[in-house]
């Protein structure tokens, strides 16, 4: 839907924002205002970024690259700062210093919550939150992309090619037989999937996953597993999981967090053999 | 396809809600008008002023438990402040009977009669333009819409939420009541304003006059209930259910909470505002005290009682409250805030739904076969399966927050 770029201009369109894209037109390519600019092959650049809470650094000076179409892992000790990067990404928490870009061009630290949504990150939370009161399909309706101001809001209407994506979607998350049920009445599983879905509705280009197998059996982990990882490629994943299992299963590259920076990272193999790692998880 | 608006908005209300609207109608713009303008008041079917009246007045709190109903049980968001929206439109219509009065009032002055007892000159700038019947229908919108629009844009702005928000709306009528009591305010002081005679030069305690004020008020209510379901089915209703019951969600989805509530809340004081306009001339009077924050709890009392979330119990427990206040208030003056405070707590510990909340819940033990929660209709026609699911009376399910969650939420 063209007006969809025109929401996404909009969020973007600020003073600031003018001042860096003229700023990267010096590097030789053409940049579109507000869309998203992967010509480096990098979808998610943090730089340097030190987040602290009242003394205490939750991240600190932490660096990191997700690549387009790549499923990452991250992992790491309580308190290692895994949900507050996701936070600062998603533009809850304002870092105190450094750098998150989406692309090249888009600056996170200067958007809002739902500007960086419509410029192409989803995410998902620890604990599911999805609509209770809402039945399945309307979660899946009111996550679809599309035009998500009030005015536009106020007129919509759900059209025959809108019913197909969300069957379609339902289908993908093995929810095709609760599309009607409020969705408070679902397992914790199938809340879990439903949030994923309410993710793919986004379309998104890039999907934060905060330990999206806790509370699920493993015949749904091991589903929820080939689900991401047929989505990559097509999405970049970042997936903070405890399960080592599952991060097997997934089998891209891991990276460990400790005390707010990035500890080590590499295959699982590897970097369950890093001393260091070891140290953090079994102690010292 | 596309469906028109009209349409949908004709869908939006179900059959016998129609059907209900028509009879309601039809008793406000043809019966209740007749028997009070037409038959002789020796008829036995004859309605008296003071009935016509108090049921006018009643139809205009009507209006307002709506327009609670839509920011308190569809967005979450308790407002204990308004009272003033409803004031402040009293209060711009006001000014325009004021001016009606011309120089029939007792100092025979063009000014109102509360100026030249101030020994003011001439009118305040705020006053210019109420001699106008257009521009004050406008001002009965802007000034509520206004005064929302700025206080909303900082409370949502600033993320203040729940029972911060409802203080601080109290705290915002209080201090406009303070405001409007003081002389030089220049809205009549703590008498406010009365002794009105005319609207567009007619007599406005002429039969036809009060028929035709009551038959407005009526219209108003229904216009409020066909917009409100409107709003209730349609995809915004459901980001507002959204933000009220995961508003973290609602923004990382890409909806911008703020330009909703902000929407639905100026939307709600546009409503009160022109209930208070309508209000006025059919009590004969508007002072400070309707901002009294006793007031605009009440409202909140009236949505309780009803069913908070559903648009027809804020219209009957608008109605039931007040009936019995009126009844009260005649026969034991004394007891009435007792009542009122009783109410209120048996409503919250037996009927967090409220009326219509125990309506259903008498409903489902006689026809104890339907489930309260809708089995998956795969096998029926999409229409008829989307219509179902429509939040339509919102999340009354028996797993709901009770009525006093509704202040944190």
């Amino acid at each position: 839907m063209s007006t969809v770029t025109d929401v996404e201009r909009a969020a973007m369109e600020s003073e600031d924002q003018r001042e860096n894209w003229s700023g990267n037109a010096s590097t030789g390519h053409v940049v579109e205002p507000g869309a998203l600019d992967l010509s480096h092959n990098v979808i998610l650049y943090l730089e340097d970024i030190t987040v602290s809470f009242d003394g205490f650094r939750a991240l600190n000076r932490l660096s990191l690259a997700i690549d387009v179409g790549e499923l990452r892992c991250i992992i790491g000790p309580n308190g290692a700062g895994k949900t507050t990067m996701m936070d600062v990404i998603t533009g809850k928490t304002r870092p105190d210093s450094g750098r998150a870009f989406f692309g090249q061009t888009i600056d996170l630290t200067r958007l809002t919550e739902p500007q960086i949504a419509h410029a192409g990150i989803g995410r998902k939370f620890q604990k599911p939150t999805i609509f209770e009161q809402h039945t399945a399909f309307e979660n899946l309706e009111l996550a679809m992309k599309a035009d998500k101001r009030v005015r536009r809001t106020l007129f919509a209407q759900l059209l025959d090619d809108d019913r197909d994506r969300i069957a379609e979607v339902l289908t993908q998350i093995r929810l095709d037989g609760e599309a009607d049920r409020p969705a408070g009445l679902l397992s914790h599983g199938q809340k879990q999937w439903l949030e994923i879905g309410m993710l793919l509705m986004q379309e998104p280009k890039l999907l934060l996953l905060d330990e999206p197998v806790a509370g699920m059996t493993d015949d749904e982990t091991e589903r929820t597993a080939e689900l991401f990882v047929s989505l990559a490629g097509k999405h970049s994943l970042v997936v903070v999981e405890h399960d080592m299992a599952f991060v097997e299963a997934l089998g891209g590259k891991v990276t460990v967090l400790c005390e707010g920076s990035v500890l080590a990272e590499g295959d699982l193999a590897e970097v369950q053999e890093d001393a260091r790692v070891i140290e953090v998880y079994l102690g010292r | 396809m596309r469906t028109p608006l009209t349409l949908r908005i004709l869908h939006s209300t179900p059959r016998a809600g129609w059907i209900a609207l028509a009879v309601f109608a039809a008793l406000t713009w043809i019966a209740v008008p007749v028997a009070h303008a037409v038959l002789p008041e020796a008829h036995p079917l004859h309605l008296s002023a003071y009935t016509v009246s108090l049921l006018g007045k009643i139809l205009c709190y009507m209006v307002v438990a709506v327009a609670m109903d839509l920011i308190w049980g569809y967005a979450g968001i308790l407002s204990l402040g308004h009272g003033l929206f409803f004031a402040l439109g009293g209060y711009a219509f006001g000014m325009y009977l004021m001016r009606q009065i011309g120089r029939d009032g007792s100092y025979q002055s063009d000014l109102p009669d509360f100026m030249v007892f101030l020994d003011w000159k001439e009118l305040p700038w705020y006053w210019a333009g109420s001699d106008s019947f257009l521009g004050t229908l406008l001002l009965v919108v802007a000034v509520p819409g206004l005064v929302a629009f700025v206080f909303g844009w900082f409370a949502f702005r600033s993320r203040i939420k729940g029972v911060y928000f409802s203080i601080i709306t109290q705290a915002l009528t209080y201090a406009a009541m303070l405001l409007f009591f003081r002389n030089e305010t220049g809205f009549g002081g703590n008498n406010g304003f009365t002794d009105f005679k005319r609207i567009l030069g007619y007599s406005i305690t002429s039969p036809e006059m009060r028929a035709t004020l009551f038959a407005l008020s009526a219209a108003l209510l229904m216009a409020c209930l066909v917009l409100g379901r409107y709003l209730v089915t349609s995809r915004f209703g459901r980001v507002l259910a959204a933000i009220r019951d995961a508003e973290s969600r609602v923004m990382f989805i890409g909806y911008n909470p703020l330009h909703y509530k902000l929407f639905m809340w100026t939307l709600s004081a546009v409503l009160c505002g022109l209930a208070g306009a309508l209000y006025v001339p059919q009590v004969g009077i508007i002072n400070p005290s309707e901002m009294s924050p006793a007031n605009s709890i009440e409202i909140a009392v009236w949505v309780a009682v009803g069913g908070r979330g559903t648009l027809v119990g804020a219209v009957l427990g608008a109605g039931i409250v007040n009936l019995a206040k009126s009844w009260f208030t005649m026969s034991f003056p004394e007891y009435w805030p007792f009542f009122l405070g009783f109410l209120f707590i048996a409503v919250t510990l037996y009927l967090p739904d409220g009326v219509v909340g125990l309506w259903r819940r008498l409903r489902a033990r006689t026809a104890p076969a339907t489930p309260t929660v809708p089995a998956p209709q795969q096998s029926k026609p999409q229409a008829e399966a989307r219509r179902e699911m429509q939040p339509a009376a919102v999340p009354i399910e028996s797993n709901r927050l009770p009525a006093a969650k509704g202040a944190e939420a």
